[in-house]
């Protein structure tokens, strides 16, 4: 029996270093290729020696999908195809391929030039592995080769991420990286149709978080900026270059024009400018509202927010700066944190997800005093909270996307295990299908059970649709018969005589005469007669035939009768049919066996 | 398979496809070439055609001259221009399902199709397709609606009339189904029926075909389109090109094995070489500025402008134009330049490499930068005060009839140091100057169609070999003034099927198979045997469920249990069902074998005795006989089920069941 099995090498009961491999109708495919956040030795990265321990993974592997660009999706993708070796393709949008090498090129930066790692990824390795990449269009169906076919649809989450639909014959996958159920100031909602896939690899991050209205969130946020500012506080809002940046950014500036707000808002890298750059060309993949004012306003050329300096982070009153990294884990978000961190009027804002091991993570769990490198100990006098912005589907999102593509099973990653048993149950409550959440290196395996594509001839399929309808009668099913001719991998479904004709074979008859004896004194004609009169009170239905040529014909049998000379009481009846008649000749030998009913004599 | 021929221009096309219960409408072009008989529309009041004297005719006795002015000895139509539209008559505009469309220029009749006529069905379009062909509804609204005529014309068209004015007027036809524009509500409540589409998508239609766009490389999110079933293929070609301006190349190897390959929209300058057209472009410009003089393009507001832009970029600094100002006046200008920014995934590669740095993809936003090119939806407001001489302006609408262009010829036409170049090939540049005889403006001729030639198309052909190629049929024979040219038209084999307009084509094809699923229980209870080397049979016997337009076959169900009654008895003497397999059985039953069988299965006493077509076995213990011929065995014997039956499968295993 055919199966799809799906193995993850990263991202299996755990968020960080996506990484899940595919394998489906004798295609393998990976899907996503991350880093991990909170690890900065060898569990960064995806263990790829799971699908060859010698070497290069060319041959095994069909193709790569990365989701979109952040880090946790693509970071390992150089390390893959330049430092272990793979060749093949890698599918990606247009804005991912745009802006993935530059977030990699920042990444390896922070490690080899700042932590100064070695054994890294280098710029050049960079560019030769975007060289391998090929561009992917929303809906556009993707031939990787004869049997595999891709479709990217619109997941929201970040510009340009996108969900993919694999599909090899009648068997498919999909995969939804990270997307987003309800549309925000600057990006669209996930939508896929109805395609029905064999398994749904669903993201779980907020799997048991049901968010309240995005309305709430925002004016919450506002206010609590808004009061910060007014006590004279400084506030922090660490986040990604990319993705919620602007989407805060957005609802900042809207803010700061109604309110006539004067205090300063910063936006801390240079790669902001760029970032917005990228957002104006890329619009096509935004939401509606901005994709239609754009001519006259682009959303993206921000009035209030200037780029931030280090010197800044010193200034007496109030400010906002946004600074990345979005975890608290490095750079410069951590550096204007530990500034910070000693006033109770300043405020840090984590508007996203942190993964374990990160700074973010751990004041967000409450804890007041933190070691940092060095030996030294930072206490945290300023307000911390958080807000979730990050553009995940909670666990309604998850289960209207469900909902929506109808998967016959659901296999959850990027969560945490708990709260992803949490949801499995739920999930194979509501919609009575099985859930798979296996560990990363674990493999899940679901049974598929396609069905098998023929060409019927027309001429079959016609008379069939004529005499039984479109829809079987569920009281009279109506049986077609036709032979399926296999040959050269084609499969042809055509009616018997065709058959015969197609292939240049001969037809055998098969007939059966049987003998019946029968006592009875009249005459043969009148024998013949009653022999009728008896069949057609019999066989209801049936067309039963007296021929002038002395036989009985039902449907194609054909009864006649004759006596011996010696004894013309006792007859013979002939029965002859063919072998296409068996059954009902077979029947009338046995009914006329055992004679004619008496009443009728 | 049908075709409808509903337009019979060329470039414009209008078709419609019945093919396998879908009705499919490819493209929705609108002939704008009737626009050159009437006046031009003035956005400022013009006293010379104010002034043109009213035709009459020359006994007397037709007098038009408050609908007919003559202008150098031409007659015109003194009302607010109208278009020939699509034939309307041919079938039941409401049974469409779904419409096609393959660039912004075949989309233009799309309001006149989708309102008013019970369309109920989707269309389909790319995104810059519908993005750009919105802006050209949008300006053609704006040109008309700005400029309002109180009258319409109505009298020449009269049948009795018509036939007494002077040619051309004299000889168009179906002038009763010309139209005016539409307005912008119908234009938002067609557009609302759109739905996108990328190149290669595939869409399903009712199950029963698949149409899937193809990048055609002619303009901004052009695109030929397939339509198929699994068993059959049709490619719609239309508007392609394979020259490197700025859309995405055109995939040429999807169109490979089609049935049927419906041509349309070649270039309309077959002649005429786009890059040597485009240098004359320049060199005319330049020269003309130099000599203190204007240059007027009368363009479209998008499409070869991008090039003819992206080549003054690298030409202005190289001809000293630097301080050259260049306009571009249109109603959708600014949105014209601003949507040809953001659509990098349907540009070429060149272009999308540029959004990767990022940078804009093409040159005009450096140029709107840097102040030398400014762009005004119309010449009143700002522009009036900033305008500037000697200067470029490229404005709308190729025809001269409407639009801001039709404010600059009269500017500028009375001047020799002045030029205008005709860039769009869409109009013939002397009839489009007819109404402004006596001109003194130099006129430059240099249409560039990026479009395929004759050349270009008969090798695409040969390389997708298509079984059936369906195209207008002014393209099986060379253009009316250079008929010598053999080589402007399509010589094809078999030769191209043309069509007209009001056209009604059957398509040479006969559709003989159909996709079907067998659902894996039946698939998993099949048998197959080996009847010859690598062809296997099986016997199906199944029950067939279609639903929309998809076939499936399912197990026969098994029939209930016949529940323990009293009438149990009665049951087992119920004749069978009347409809019983009907097996054909194949092969021969080979007489030394059969022997063998028989011996082992316990009839010893055998007779064999040889006939004509074969042998008479005898089994004399049981008084059966058997025929054994070549083509068929009969088994006469008493009656005895039992035995009989026993040699019935015996016979059976020597033979194939079908």
């Amino acid at each position: 029996m055919p199966e799809i099995k799906v193995t993850p090498l990263g991202a299996g009961q755990d968020v960080g270093r996506s990484c899940i491999l595919v394998s489906i109708g004798g295609k393998n495919i990976m899907l996503d290729c991350g880093m991990h956040m909170g690890y900065n030795d060898d569990r960064r990265f995806p263990d790829f020696s799971y699908i060859t321990q010698n070497g290069r993974l060319t041959e095994f592997l069909d193709c790569v999908i990365i989701s979109h660009f952040h880090l946790d999706h693509c970071g390992a993708l150089p390390f893959m195809s330049e430092m272990v070796g793979y060749d093949g393709p890698i599918y990606m949008t247009h804005p991912t391929k745009a802006i993935c090498p530059i977030l990699l090129e920042d990444f390896r930066k922070i490690t080899v030039d700042k932590k100064g790692e070695t054994n890294f990824f280098t710029s050049q390795m960079i560019k030769d592995c975007m060289k391998k990449v090929v561009p992917l269009n929303l809906h556009q169906t993707v031939q990787v080769d004869d049997e595999l076919e891709i479709k990217a649809y619109y997941a929201g989450h970040v510009l340009g991420a996108a969900m993919v639909q694999i599909k090899v014959g009648s068997e498919s996958v999909v995969y939804t990286g990270d997307y987003n159920m309800t549309p925000d100031r600057h990006l669209g909602a996930a939508w896929i149709d109805k395609c029905r896939p064999d398994v749904l690899i669903s993201e779980s991050t907020y799997a048991t978080t049901i968010r309240d209205s995005k309305r709430c969130r925002e004016r919450d946020f506002l206010k609590k900026v808004h009061e910060s500012i007014e006590r004279g506080g400084k506030v922090l809002i660490p986040v990604f270059a990319l993705g919620r940046a602007q989407e805060l950014c957005i609802l900042l500036e809207t803010f700061w024009e109604r309110m006539n707000l004067k205090a300063p808002i910063y936006f801390s890298t240079g790669l902001t400018e760029k970032a917005n750059h990228y957002y104006k060309l890329f619009i096509t993949w935004t939401n509606q509202k901005i994709r239609k004012t754009f001519v006259q306003r682009n959303m993206f050329e921000f009035k209030h927010i200037k780029a931030f300096d280090r010197s800044y982070a010193d200034n007496p009153g109030p400010m906002v700066v946004f600074a990345t990294p979005g975890m608290l884990h490095a750079g410069q978000s951590l550096q204007i944190f530990k500034k910070w961190a000693g006033h109770e009027k300043n405020m840090v804002i984590m508007p996203g997800y942190c993964v374990q091991g990160t700074i973010g993570h751990k004041i967000l769990n409450g804890q007041r005093k933190l070691e940092l490198e060095g030996r030294s100990t930072l206490e945290v006098k300023l307000q911390v909270e958080y807000m979730s912005f990050s553009a995940h589907a909670d666990a309604k999102g998850i289960m209207q996307l469900i909902r929506m593509a109808e998967p016959r099973n659901v296999l959850l990653v990027h969560g945490e295990a708990v709260k992803m048993e949490f949801l499995k149950g739920k999930i194979e409550q509501e919609f009575s299908i099985d859930c798979h959440m296996p560990a990363n290196g674990e493999t899940a395996t679901v049974q598929t059970n396609p069905s098998v594509p023929v060409d019927i001839s027309l001429n079959l399929l016609k008379r069939e649709m004529a005499l039984g309808g479109p829809l079987p009668d569920p009281k009279r099913p109506r049986t077609m018969h036709g032979t399926l001719i296999m040959k050269d991998n084609s499969l042809k479904l055509v009616s018997s005589e065709q058959a015969l004709k197609d292939l240049g074979l001969n037809e055998h008859q098969l007939r059966f005469t049987c003998r019946v004896q029968l006592q009875d004194q009249s005459p043969e004609q009148e024998t013949l007669s009653r022999v009728y009169t008896h069949l057609r009170s019999v066989l209801k239905g049936f067309s039963v035939q007296l021929l002038p040529d002395g036989t009985v014909m039902v449907e194609s049998i054909l009864i006649k009768v004759s006596s011996s000379p010696e004894d013309p009481d006792s007859k013979t009846l002939l029965l002859s049919w063919s072998y296409q008649d068996e059954d009902l000749g077979s029947f009338l030998s046995s009914l006329l066996k055992k004679g004619l009913p008496a009443a009728l004599c | 398979m049908k075709l409808y021929c509903l337009s019979g221009h060329p470039t414009l096309p209008c078709n419609v496809l019945k093919f396998k219960s879908t009705t499919i409408m490819l493209d929705c072009g609108l002939d704008t070439t009737s626009v050159l008989n009437f006046l031009p529309l003035p956005l400022v009041h013009s006293p010379r055609l104010s002034k043109l004297p009213g035709w009459v005719s020359k006994d007397g006795s037709a007098n038009l001259e408050k609908e007919l002015k003559e202008c150098a000895g031409r007659v015109f139509v003194d009302s607010q221009p109208e278009f020939c539209l699509p034939e309307r008559e041919l079938l039941d505009l409401s049974t469409i399902d779904v419409i096609l469309i393959s660039n912004y220029h075949c989309m233009m009749a799309l309001p006149y199709i989708t309102e008013h006529t019970g369309f109920t069905g989707t269309v389909y379009a790319t995104e810059p397709t519908l993005t750009i062909g919105r802006l050209f509804m949008e300006e053609l609204v704006n040109f008309m609606e700005r400029v309002p005529k109180a009258q319409s014309a109505t009298c020449w068209k009269n049948k009795e009339m018509q036939r007494m004015l002077p040619g051309p007027l004299k000889d168009v036809v179906d002038v009763w189904a010309w139209k005016r524009s539409y307005s912008i509500q119908e234009v938002n409540s067609a557009l609302s029926k759109v739905q996108l589409v990328g190149y290669s998508q595939k869409v399903e239609l009712f199950g029963a075909v698949q149409v899937s766009p193809l990048s055609s490389g002619y303009s901004l999110g052009s695109s030929n389109w397939i339509i198929q079933s699994h068993h059959e293929k049709v490619s719609y070609v239309s508007g392609s090109s394979l020259l490197t301006t700025h859309p995405q190349p055109m995939d040429q190897s999807s169109l490979k094995n089609s049935d049927v390959l419906i041509l349309t929209g070649l270039t309309q300058m077959p002649t005429a070489n786009p890059d040597g057209m485009l240098g004359e472009f320049c060199s005319n410009l330049a020269m003309t500025i130099r000599a203190g003089g204007n240059v007027l393009v009368p363009c479209y507001s998008s499409g070869v402008i991008y090039d003819l832009l992206e080549c003054l970029y690298q030409f202005i600094d190289s001809a000293n134009l630097g301080t050259t100002p260049f306009y571009f006046i249109s109603p959708v200008a600014n949105s014209s330049l601003e949507f040809s920014q953001i659509f990098a995934e349907w540009l070429c590669h060149n272009k999308q490499s540029k959004v990767y740095l990022p940078e804009p993809p093409f040159p005009h936003a450096e140029l709107i930068q840097t102040n030398k090119l400014k762009h005004y939806p119309s010449i009143h407001g700002d522009f009036s005060s900033e305008f500037r001489q000697p200067c470029v302006v490229f404005t709308g609408h190729p025809s001269l009839r409407f639009g801001d262009v039709v404010h600059f010829m009269e500017l500028w036409g009375k001047s020799s140091i002045n030029t205008i170049i005709f860039t769009e090939p869409d109009f013939s540049y002397l009839d489009a100057l007819a109404p402004y005889q006596p001109l003194a403006m130099k006129c430059v001729y240099c249409p560039i169609d990026t479009r395929l030639n004759f050349h270009q198309v008969s090798k695409l052909l040969k390389e997708v070999q298509p079984l059936h190629v369906v195209c207008p049929e002014q393209y099986t024979q060379p253009p009316l003034t250079q008929s010598h040219r053999s080589d402007l038209m399509l010589e094809l084999q078999p030769p191209p099927m043309p069509y007209r307009r009001c056209s009604v084509l059957n398509l040479p094809h006969r559709r003989r198979y159909e996709r079907v699923y067998i659902l894996p229980e039946l698939a998993n209870s099949l048998v197959p045997s080996e009847i010859k080397p690598g062809v296997s049979l099986a016997t199906v016997s199944a029950v067939l469920h279609s639903k929309d337009n998809k076939h499936t076959l399912q197990s026969v169900p098994k029939p209930p249990p016949v529940a323990p009654s009293k009438k149990r008895k009665r049951v087992l003497e119920e004749p069978p069902a009347v409809l019983a397999p009907k097996t054909l059985l194949s092969g021969a039953v080979p007489l030394e074998a059969f022997l063998a069988t028989l011996q082992k299965h316990g009839f010893t006493e055998v007779k064999v005795e040889e006939t004509a077509d074969g042998h008479i076995l005898h089994l004399q213990a049981e008084d059966t006989l058997i025929q054994l011929e070549e083509d068929g065995t009969h088994i006469v014997c008493d009656n005895n089920e039992p035995l009989r039956t026993t040699l019935r499968d015996l016979v059976l295993r020597f033979l194939q069941k079908l």
